[in-house]
């Protein structure tokens, strides 16, 4: 078997066009749906939005604040989620930390502030078609990929749920739970994750019920982890080397590290580790093992 | 305008940013132990199922009490699960439980 050739620059810009193409789409459709959500259920105003596009800029913590800010829940708590549900970044911005070592310091700070999902998968699978760093490609996919039609979709879906009357009457009342669900669902790998899910849950429900609706998320998520944490590991794997989920959606919810650990995706990680990103809702990222597909495996 | 929601973006921000940066500055602040790493890693569907299982499941009243409520939203999130699970497309997913519950309502049925 022959060495796949490597691409010019130029082509491997080509083929990141086209992968970005499905992620411009997905960041889109879910950025109209988040601009909708703010508007119609957590009482944002325009600008409210916007900054939580713009500053925040994670799908996932976006959607819970939302549901938060409309419940009345504090915000000490929602800062605390928050943390929670967007500390797996550690994990791409370390796995992506090698190819960076050559980036001046500000400019890595810039790019970490544009570090997704979609940014992640886009870029690691660029840099490892090209056999090196291209920090234009990477913004190239950060920014025209998914921090533009995101921010842009947010306005659009903001503006364009107010002119829409009786949002429930065409079953837009559903999308935000259903996205929930549906995100949940794809950040189940095994027994853990299943477990944890249910139990947040039901406590979450029965918090709701019993005590107070406000906190009943907050208390779901936070103790349906350790009931989780009950259930017994998959074999072999007591250092979890799964350290995110299989699934990933846009703007921050989780993409696999297949069989990396912690300690491997450290300061020693050579450029062209193993990392494979899994489907987004909207369409398949890009396959990062494209230049050394002898190594993918799972 | 209000904008007070600006200064919890800022916040919700400032708990995002390192995690995105901090390995790219100081390689190996990733290395947590694996048990924090084990429950950081449940926290997104612990989280994400009980918002979703909260907004559908229960209703507030004007006291702010929580009650149970059944209907169309139930069957419209359990088909975005099952599909999403089935054909790993959320989007497939959500334009069928919007269409359901538009649906089932358009009929008076639900």
């Amino acid at each position: 078997m022959t060495a796949p050739a490597v691409p010019t620059l130029r082509e491997a810009r080509r083929r990141l066009a086209v992968d970005m193409l499905g992620i411009m789409v997905s960041a889109g459709a879910f950025g109209f749906v988040f601009g909708l959500s703010a508007a119609e259920r957590g009482h944002y105003s325009l600008v409210e939005a916007i900054a939580m596009s713009t500053i925040l800029f994670a799908g996932a913590a976006q959607f819970a604040g939302v549901s938060l800010v409309a419940s009345g829940t504090p915000w000490p708590a929602i800062v605390l989620l928050t943390g929670l549900l967007n500390i797996r970044h550690l994990l791409y911005s370390a796995a992506l930390a090698p190819w960076f070592q050559s980036v001046p310091r500000v400019r890595r700070l810039v790019a970490a502030h544009l570090l997704t999902d979609e940014a992640f998968a886009l870029s690691l699978a660029h840099f490892r078609r090209l056999g090196r760093m291209d920090l234009g490609g990477y913004f190239i996919a950060a920014i025209v990929s998914t921090f533009v039609p995101w921010n842009l979709a947010t306005i659009a879906g903001f503006l364009g749920g107010q002119l829409i009357e009786s949002p429930e009457r065409y079953g837009i009342d559903v999308v935000f739970p259903a996205a929930m669900a549906g995100l949940a669902v794809g950040l189940v790998t095994g027994r853990r994750e299943i477990v944890a899910a249910g139990a947040g849950i039901a406590i979450g429900v029965a918090v709701a019920l019993a005590w107070d609706p406000r906190v009943a998320v907050v208390v779901g998520g936070l103790v349906g982890p350790l009931v989780g944490l009950a259930v017994p590991g998959p074999a072999g794997r007591a250092t979890e080397p799964h350290l995110v989920p299989a699934n990933t959606v846009p703007l921050g919810h989780a993409t696999a590290l297949a069989d990396v650990t912690a300690e491997e995706l450290g300061e020693g990680t050579p450029p062209g580790r193993r990392l494979i990103p899994p489907p987004v809702p909207f369409g398949d990222l890009p396959d990062v093992s494209d230049a050394e597909p002898e190594d993918r495996s799972s | 305008m209000s904008v007070e929601l600006v200064g919890l973006a800022l916040l919700m921000g400032a708990v995002t940013y390192p995690a995105r940066a901090l390995p790219l500055i100081v390689p190996g602040i990733d290395r947590l132990p694996p048990i924090a790493l084990a429950y950081l890693r449940l926290v997104g569907p612990a989280v994400l199922g009980a918002l979703a299982a909260v907004n559908t499941v229960v209703v507030v009243d004007d006291a702010g009490r929580g009650h149970i409520h059944v209907g169309v939203e139930w069957v419209s999130v359990a088909l975005c699960v099952a599909i999403v699970a089935w054909r790993k497309n959320l989007f497939l997913g959500l334009i069928a439980a919007v269409g359901l519950a538009a649906a089932v309502r358009a009929l008076n049925l639900g």
